[in-house]
C-alpha cells in the first residue's frame, strides 16, 4: 500500500537511536569480508596447484584479520574491556556469534599465514623442527579457515539487520548476498593483484560470481524495500553504492578483457575491492540515515499498522469496537 | 529456551531461569495527570547519581532534555497543540468538569488561594491548544532487543522481569543503542557505556519504590505488580472514555504486541509519535531465526561459488 505522505513526530526528532558505531565498524565490514575471500581464494589456490593464490590468500587474510582485530577494539566504548566479549556465547547476540567465529577463524587464519615463513628458517635446531611441523599446520589452518570463512562473511549482515535501525532490519533477507558477493569479489581482487595471469583464472571467475550475488543483493535491497529503500540511493549512502556497484563492473570486464596483461588485472583487481569498500561504507551510511530520520520509523509502522485492520476489517466484516482507540491492536 | 523465548507472550523472570521468582513490575504512567513538574528527571538524577545531559535551550517548547539518553532515564515530553490539530474527539473533558454543578448554583468564593488562571471563570470555554506532557522511560520489554544482542552478558533480566545494565561489564560494544526499537539506551559520550533506566533495582529489592514514583506528585507515575497495573490501567482508560476523552488509550500494555508487552507502560492522548513513541514497535530479534537462515544460505553459495571457481575452466 502506499505510505501516507505525512507523519506526526515529537518535533522531527529521531525515534530509534542511530548507531553510535564510528566508520571503524564500516571498514571492518570490509576488512572482515577480505579476510573471508582471502582465506577461500588460499585454499581454493592450495588444493588446485596455484601457489600464487595460496600466498596471497593467506598472507591477506592474516593482514585484513589484524585490521579487523584493531577496528572491532578501536570502536569499543572501552577498549580495554575487549575481552569481555568471551565471557558469553549467545546465539541471540550475532556479535557474540561473530566473537567467537572471528577468533576460531583468526587462530586458523594465523597459523596458515604464518606457516608460510616456514621455508625461510633454517634447516636445524628448534627452528628446523618448526620447518617441519609448520606447514601441515598451516594446512589444516589454511582449511579450517575456509570453513569459517563464509561464516566470517556473512554473520556480519545478521550483525547489521538484527538492530532496529528501519533501513537494515528491512534489508534482512538480502543483505547476507551483498556481503558474501562482496567478499568473494574482494578475495578475487586479491588474486587479480598477486597473482600471475596464468594463475589467475579462479580469480576472475570468482570475480564475476561474488559481483553477480552482490549486484542482485544490492538492487533488492534499493528497489524492493518501498520507503525503507529510500536512504540507499539518497545522499552519500546513494553515491556510495552507485560507485561499487561501477567499480565491481569495471572490476570484472577489466578481469576478462585484460587477462593476458598483468597491469590490467591488477588494476581490475585494485577496482573490486575499492568497490567493495565503497559497498559497505554505503550500506553503513544508508543504516545510519534511515535511523536519523523519524520517517522511516513511523511511516512503515503507520502502514504495517493500518494493514493489519484493514485484514481485520475484512475479516470480521466490520471494525472492531477497541480497534482505533488502543494503540497497538 | 521456551518457544516464546523470542516472540510472543512470555513472564521474562521464569524464561531467564529465575526459579520463584518474584511478581513481574513494572510502571504504569497515566499521561492524563502528568502536569510536566520533571520532579521525576531530577528524582531520578539525585537517586542514581547521573552526571547533567548539558545545559541546552532546544527551542521547541517546554522540554530541553529532548529525550532519553545515556544521561536521562526519565524524560519529560511537552507538545503543545492547537485545537485544530488534535488526534482524537473535540469533547473537552476539562471544560466539561468544570461545569458539572448543578444548574443555578454557582461556585461561591471562600478567599481561598485559586489554581486557576486569575480573573478566569470557572465555566469560561477552554483555550484553543492543549498541552499534552508524558515522562518517558526504558520500557523493560518483556523481549528486549538491548538485552538479546548484548554480546557479554552485561545487560541481564532480573528477578522482577526488569532489564539492567552491569556497569563493571559494559565495554561499550554500542549494539544495544540500535537494536532498542524506542531509542532508549544510548552510550554516555565521556564514559563509553551503555547506560539507561534499572527501575531503580537498588530500591525495589529492599521493598521501596523506585526515585520517579516516589516523586511525583500527581501519581502519573505508577508503580506495582504489572498485573495489577494493567487492570488499573484499563479502568482508567475506560473511565476516561466515560467521560467524553475519547482519545484516550494505553500503549505497551498488550501481551500480544511486537514486543510481548512492556514492564512500563503507558496511558496517552494522542497517537504514539506524537510523544516520540514508535506506533508499532517489534523486537529486532523477532526475526533473528530468519536471518540466521538467510545468512546461512549465502554462506553456503559462497563455497560453491569458489568450488565453481577453481573447478569450472581451463585456466
Amino acid at each position: 500500500m502506499v505510505p501516507p505522505a505525512d507523519f506526526r513526530s515529537y518535533y522531527g526528532r529521531p525515534v530509534v537511536k542511530a548507531p553510535v558505531w564510528h566508520h571503524d565498524i564500516a571498514a571492518y565490514l570490509f576488512t572482515g569480508g577480505l579476510a573471508a575471500g582471502s582465506a577461500l581464494l588460499a585454499a581454493g589456490g592450495d588444493a588446485t596447484g596455484r601457489p600464487a593464490l595460496r600466498r596471497a590468500g593467506r598472507v591477506t587474510a592474516l593482514g585484513a584479520l589484524a585490521a579487523s582485530t584493531y577496528f572491532l577494539i578501536h570502536d569499543l566504548g572501552r577498549p580495554a574491556r575487549f575481552h569481555h566479549m568471551l565471557r558469553v556465547a549467545k546465539p541471540t547476540s550475532p556479535m557474540s556469534m561473530g566473537t567467537w567465529i572471528l577468533s576460531a577463524f583468526g587462530a586458523a587464519a594465523g597459523v596458515s599465514a604464518v606457516a608460510e615463513a616456514a621455508p625461510l628458517l633454517p634447516g636445524r635446531g628448534p627452528l628446523g623442527l618448526a620447518r617441519t611441523v609448520l606447514p601441515p599446520l598451516g594446512t589444516a589452518g589454511q582449511y579450517g579457515a575456509a570453513v569459517l570463512a563464509p561464516a566470517l562473511a556473512t554473520y556480519t549482515a545478521v550483525l547489521l539487520a538484527d538492530t532496529a535501525t528501519p533501513s537494515w532490519h528491512a534489508a534482512y533477507p538480502e543483505l547476507p548476498w551483498v556481503f558474501a558477493g562482496s567478499a568473494l569479489a574482494s578475495g578475487a581482487g586479491v588474486g587479480l593483484l598477486a597473482a600471475p595471469c596464468a594463475q589467475a583464472g579462479p580469480a576472475r571467475r570468482l570475480a564475476t560470481l561474488g559481483a553477480a550475488l552482490e549486484l542482485y543483493g544490492a538492487h533488492r535491497v534499493e528497489t524492493t524495500k518501498g520507503l525503507l529503500s529510500e536512504p540507499y540511493t539518497q545522499g552519500r549512502a546513494g553515491r556510495l553504492l552507485r560507485a561499487g556497484r561501477a567499480l565491481t563492473a569495471a572490476g570484472v570486464a577489466g578481469a576478462y578483457l585484460g587477462r593476458r596483461s598483468r597491469v590490467i588485472s591488477g588494476l581490475s583487481g585494485l577496482s573490486l575491492l575499492t568497490a567493495s569498500l565503497c559497498t559497505r561504507f554505503g550500506i553503513f551510511d544508508g543504516g545510519v540515515a534511515s535511523a536519523k530520520d523519524p520517517r522511516y520509523t513511523v511511516v512503515p509502522q503507520r502502514a504495517r499498522l493500518a494493514a493489519r485492520s484493514q485484514a481485520s476489517t475484512d475479516v470480521s466484516g466490520e471494525k472492531t469496537e477497541e480497534g482505533p482507540a488502543i494503540a497497538g491492536q | 529456551m521456551g518457544s516464546n523465548s523470542l516472540y510472543g507472550p512470555l513472564d521474562p523472570a521464569p524464561d531467564a531461569g529465575y526459579t520463584d521468582a518474584p511478581p513481574r513490575m513494572g510502571f504504569f504512567t497515566d499521561t492524563s495527570v502528568c502536569i510536566g513538574c520533571k520532579a521525576c528527571e531530577v528524582a531520578c538524577k539525585e537517586w542514581n547519581l547521573i552526571p547533567d545531559d548539558g545545559f541546552n535551550l532546544l527551542g521547541t517548547s517546554y522540554d530541553n532534555t529532548g529525550g532519553l539518553t545515556a544521561n536521562s532515564w526519565r524524560h519529560v515530553a511537552f507538545i503543545e497543540q492547537p485545537a485544530a490539530n488534535r488526534g482524537g474527539g473535540t469533547v473537552d473533558a476539562l471544560a466539561a468538569a468544570a461545569t458539572i454543578a448543578p444548574p443555578g448554583r454557582q461556585p461561591e468564593f471562600l478567599g481561598m488561594p485559586m489554581s486557576d488562571l486569575p480573573g478566569r471563570t470557572i465555566d469560561a470555554p477552554r483555550s484553543d491548544f492543549r498541552w499534552l506532557m508524558m515522562s518517558n522511560v526504558c520500557k523493560h520489554c518483556t523481549h528486549a532487543a538491548c538485552l538479546d544482542v548484548c554480546p557479554t552478558g552485561s545487560l541481564f533480566r532480573t528477578e522482577f522481569g526488569t532489564v539492567v545494565v552491569q556497569e563493571d561489564i559494559c565495554n561499550g560494544c554500542g549494539y544495544c543503542i540500535p537494536a532498542c526499537p524506542y531509542g532508549v539506551i544510548d552510550q554516555r559520550k565521556d564514559d563509553g557505556r551503555a547506560w539507561k533506566c534499572t527501575l531503580c533495582y537498588d530500591r525495589i529489592g529492599d521493598g521501596l519504590m523506585p526515585a520517579c514514583a516516589t516523586a511525583c506528585p500527581t501519581q502519573s507515575i505508577q508503580y506495582g505488580e504489572l498485573d495489577e497495573l494493567r487492570s488499573r490501567a484499563r479502568h482508567r482508560v475506560e473511565a476516561l472514555q466515560e467521560q467524553g476523552v475519547t482519545e484516550a488509550r494505553l500503549y505497551g500494555h498488550d501481551p500480544d504486541d511486537g514486543v510481548g508487552g512492556d514492564g512500563a507502560f503507558f496511558l496517552l492522548l494522542d497517537e504514539p509519535e506524537v510523544y516520540g513513541l514508535p506506533p508499532d514497535p517489534v523486537v529486532t530479534t523477532r526475526d533473528l531465526p530468519a536471518m540466521w537462515k538467510r545468512a546461512g544460505v549465502a554462506g553456503l553459495a559462497m563455497a560453491a561459488a569458489v568450488v565453481v571457481s577453481f573447478l569450472g575452466g581451463r585456466s
